[in-house]
């Protein structure tokens, strides 16, 4: 079941439209990708969503029913433009901050507690943010995001300011996150860890959802037949031994092999194409070419432009 | 309503624990006691007194002003041309000329004088003036009533028709003779006073604002606080926050300053001003009681100059004065913090704001330019619109009110005055709304106007 879904959201600013129409789903307790190039409307969509600013047209669902200005309180939102009070201590700050949730101030002092605890940075309570590093200062940033147990965790560019270890630390909090049930949105254009995070996509460009869906399927339909092989003992040319409805290319060599990629008709199935090399080469290695995410965005944004680009 | 009270909260209170602020309450006393306390200091060290030439074309108060510590006069009998001419090289403090009148008792007076004349003296010549011509009034009422021999008329009647107000206008001589106007009515003082605090205020405090938004903007947590909070929420917060710190050093000041002017009075000086003390609270005693008002006059007359001020200062409608300065204080600076918070929300960083400042500076700087022409003219048609118009009304009807405006005039203007905060402030807030969400972009009025229009 969907947790949150926006159904034929707009939105119009004086001469340009951020939001035409955009529909999404977000299944409960899955990481939701959102894709799109710079501009696509991706941070207007996430700030309807948390309702501060408000769409033209269009409905928002959650939790089964229409979003009420009271469930931010079990929203919780980790803006791409993010900072902190430079002057303020980190503990009153995240006091604060964990307030404007909704806690009560025992019960925000408790959970804040715990976790400084839990991240062993009790020794930062009393400290300003400005004597923080970067870094650190990212990781209070995440804290007070979760503070209030949000059950819808939206995420804008989380990874940029972290370094390599502090961003593997945060994408293992986010799937615990996500093996607790919460339901997680996030926006990125770093294809490499959607890749590794989502279950599901959307991608926007140009205000318009392109592509949607689970990750797998869009995967598969993404896949073209086509297949890496390594192989030697043949230095003749490979078409020569190959059916004429096979492609290749990319082909290259090194110390050892020669490689190539062979594109298969439809019709044909990967044993196909071993039994056409078996009489002749020594198969070394064979692997289905599954597009990556970044190969995905790229056509699904390039097709795009170009089928617009015909109606002129 | 939570919410906004956390925000009040935190902005109060990150401010109010700077340094700057417990720097600013205590040398902002310091700084008002010493303007207070140092002419008294000096007023009472100087064995110098200052001489008052009279020139008494009537002849009615010949001898009436008496000399003090002060203050001695004496009375001349040349032509006013002359003692204008001559004023220079006499090394008199001042020249009071009471030209002569046909018919009715003079009521004006000018002093001429090349330095400023103290409220002091001004108002103790008013004061003389006035009961002089208060008791010879009496007198001609009671020949009256004496020859008519009609009913007894009640004293309060009678004080009624006797009551007589002085005009004193103050010229500035030149070294040449000439003259130019100056002001040292204490209506002017405090109706300036008034003005030119909330001046400040609105400006120190409406740019504490703007810097605050700016601050949060480039900070880049205003995002994280509007995902929790309404931007228009987090915008009166601020307002509001910085206005009660405003209060705070407003009431700090106000309590310090008297408490150090207290003290070091009452440690430096002797008896003197304990009696004239003494003296000012007899006089205010007599002064409401009307049976024994009759005797009043010559009480007065061998008063201290200083029983003048309070005179001064009695009549000016006080609970009006402070009801206004209040008002005009706390939504003045309501209206124009809006606007400062819109500008800091529509820009980058502090070195952009300069093109928006204009309009907003313009208004309040108007009104301290226009103050010069107000008092001299506080009920003409510019007073009047000036004290009307809500960006300029803050500062220009506290200036009018101690000289005496009509309610009308001050219910229409504080009307008007809450709808222009009512419309700055939904306007302020459209701009705030999309400007703190936009970054690095360059701003222009165009722009600002593309977003009000914004659903």
């Amino acid at each position: 079941m969907d947790l949150f879904s926006a159904q034929l959201i707009s939105k119009q600013y004086a001469n340009h439209k951020a939001l035409d129409k955009v529909s999404i789903g977000v299944p409960e307790a899955s990481i939701f990708g959102l894709l799109g190039p710079n501009g696509a409307g991706k941070t207007t969509l996430i700030r309807i969503i948390n309702q501060i600013i408000a769409p033209d047209e269009g409905e928002l669902i959650y939790n089964g029913r229409k979003l009420q200005p009271n469930d931010i309180s079990s929203i919780g939102y980790l803006p791409e433009e993010r900072g902190l009070y430079k002057k303020m201590t980190v503990g009153e700050q995240a006091m604060y901050l964990a307030q404007l949730k909704g806690l009560s101030k025992q019960e925000a002092h408790k959970r804040l507690r715990f976790w400084f605890e839990k991240y062993e940075i009790n020794t930062w309570w009393n400290r300003k943010v400005e004597e923080l590093s970067k870094g650190m200062q990212q990781k209070v940033q995440f804290l007070v995001t979760i503070i209030h147990d949000p059950k819808l965790l939206i995420f804008d560019e989380p990874f940029s300011g972290f370094d390599p270890i502090n961003a593997n630390m945060l994408k293992e909090e986010i799937l615990g996150l996500k093996d607790k049930g919460v339901t997680i949105i996030f926006s990125t254009h770093n294809m490499g860890s959607v890749e590794e995070l989502c279950d599901d996509i959307a991608l926007i460009d140009r205000s318009k959802v392109i592509l949607n869906g689970a990750m797998r399927q869009i995967k598969k339909t993404y896949k073209t037949n086509t297949f890496e092989i390594s192989f030697n003992s043949w230095e003749g040319p490979l078409q020569g031994i190959l059916p004429e409805t096979f492609q290749i290319f990319d082909e290259s060599r090194d110390a050892d092999h020669r490689h190539a990629h062979v594109k298969l008709p439809a019709d044909a199935t990967p044993n196909d194409l071993i039994r056409s090399l078996l009489p002749s080469v020594m198969i070394y290695s064979i692997n289905e070419l599954i597009p990556s995410m970044n190969d995905i965005f790229i056509e699904a944004v390039t097709q795009k432009n170009q089928q617009t680009v015909i109606p002129n | 309503m939570r919410k906004i009270f956390l925000i009040i909260q935190r902005e109060y209170l990150t401010r109010v624990r700077k340094r700057s602020f417990i720097v600013m309450t205590i040398l902002g006393p310091l700084l008002m006691a010493s303007t207070i306390v140092i002419p008294i200091y000096l007023a009472t060290r100087s064995n110098e007194t200052k001489k008052v030439a009279v020139l008494d074309e009537t002849g009615i108060f010949y001898e009436k002003f008496k000399d003090s510590d002060e203050i001695k006069f004496h009375y001349l009998t040349s032509d006013i041309g002359s003692a204008k001419s001559n004023f220079t090289k006499s090394g008199d403090h001042a020249l009071l000329y009471i030209p002569k009148t046909e018919v009715t008792l003079p009521v004006n007076a000018i002093i001429y004088s090349d330095k400023s004349v103290s409220v002091n003296i001004t108002s103790y010549i008013k004061n003389v003036m006035g009961k002089q011509i208060e008791e010879l009034k009496l007198q001609a009422r009671l020949r009256e009533l004496q020859t008519d021999k009609k009913e007894p008329v009640s004293v309060d009647d009678l004080l009624r028709s006797i009551k007589t107000s002085v005009d004193i206008n103050t010229l500035k001589i030149g070294e040449d003779g000439s003259e130019s106007k100056s002001y040292t009515e204490l209506n002017m003082v405090l109706g300036m006073f008034a003005g030119i605090l909330i001046y400040f205020f609105i400006f120190m405090f409406g740019s504490q604002v703007m810097r605050g938004v700016i601050e949060e903007k480039t900070s880049r947590i205003v995002e994280v606080i509007i995902s929790s909070v309404k931007p228009f929420q987090l915008m009166m917060g601020k307002i509001i926050g910085v206005g009660l710190v405003g209060l705070t050093q407003f009431l700090l000041w106000v309590v310090l300053t008297f408490a150090i002017v207290t003290a070091v009075t009452a440690t430096m000086t002797s008896g003197e001003i304990k009696k004239t003390a003494t003296e000012q609270m007899m006089i205010q005693k007599q002064g409401i009681t009307p049976g024994n008002s009759q005797d009043a006059p010559s009480t007065n007359e061998s008063s201290n100059p200083m029983g003048g001020v309070m005179e001064a200062i009695n009549s000016v409608n006080f609970p009006v004065m402070i009801g206004a300065f209040l008002f005009f204080f706390l939504v003045g600076y309501l209206m124009y913090a809006a606007l400062f918070a819109a500008i800091g929300g529509a820009v980058d960083s502090e070195a952009d704001t300069q093109q928006f400042m204009l309009p907003i500076t313009i208004p309040l700087i108007l009104s301290i330019v226009m103050a010069q022409f107000i008092i001299r003219d506080p009920d003409g048609p510019v007073s009047f619109w000036f004290s009307i118009f809500p960006l300029t009304s803050p500062v220009v009807m506290m200036i009018r009110i101690p000289f005496g405006v009509p309610y009308m005039e001050i219910i229409l203007s504080m009307v008007l005055l809450l709808l222009g905060f009512l419309g700055t402030t939904w306007l302020a807030g459209k701009i705030y709304h999309t400007g703190i969400l936009m970054y690095g972009k360059k701003v222009s009025y165009r722009e600002l106007w593309k977003w009000i229009r914004y659903k």
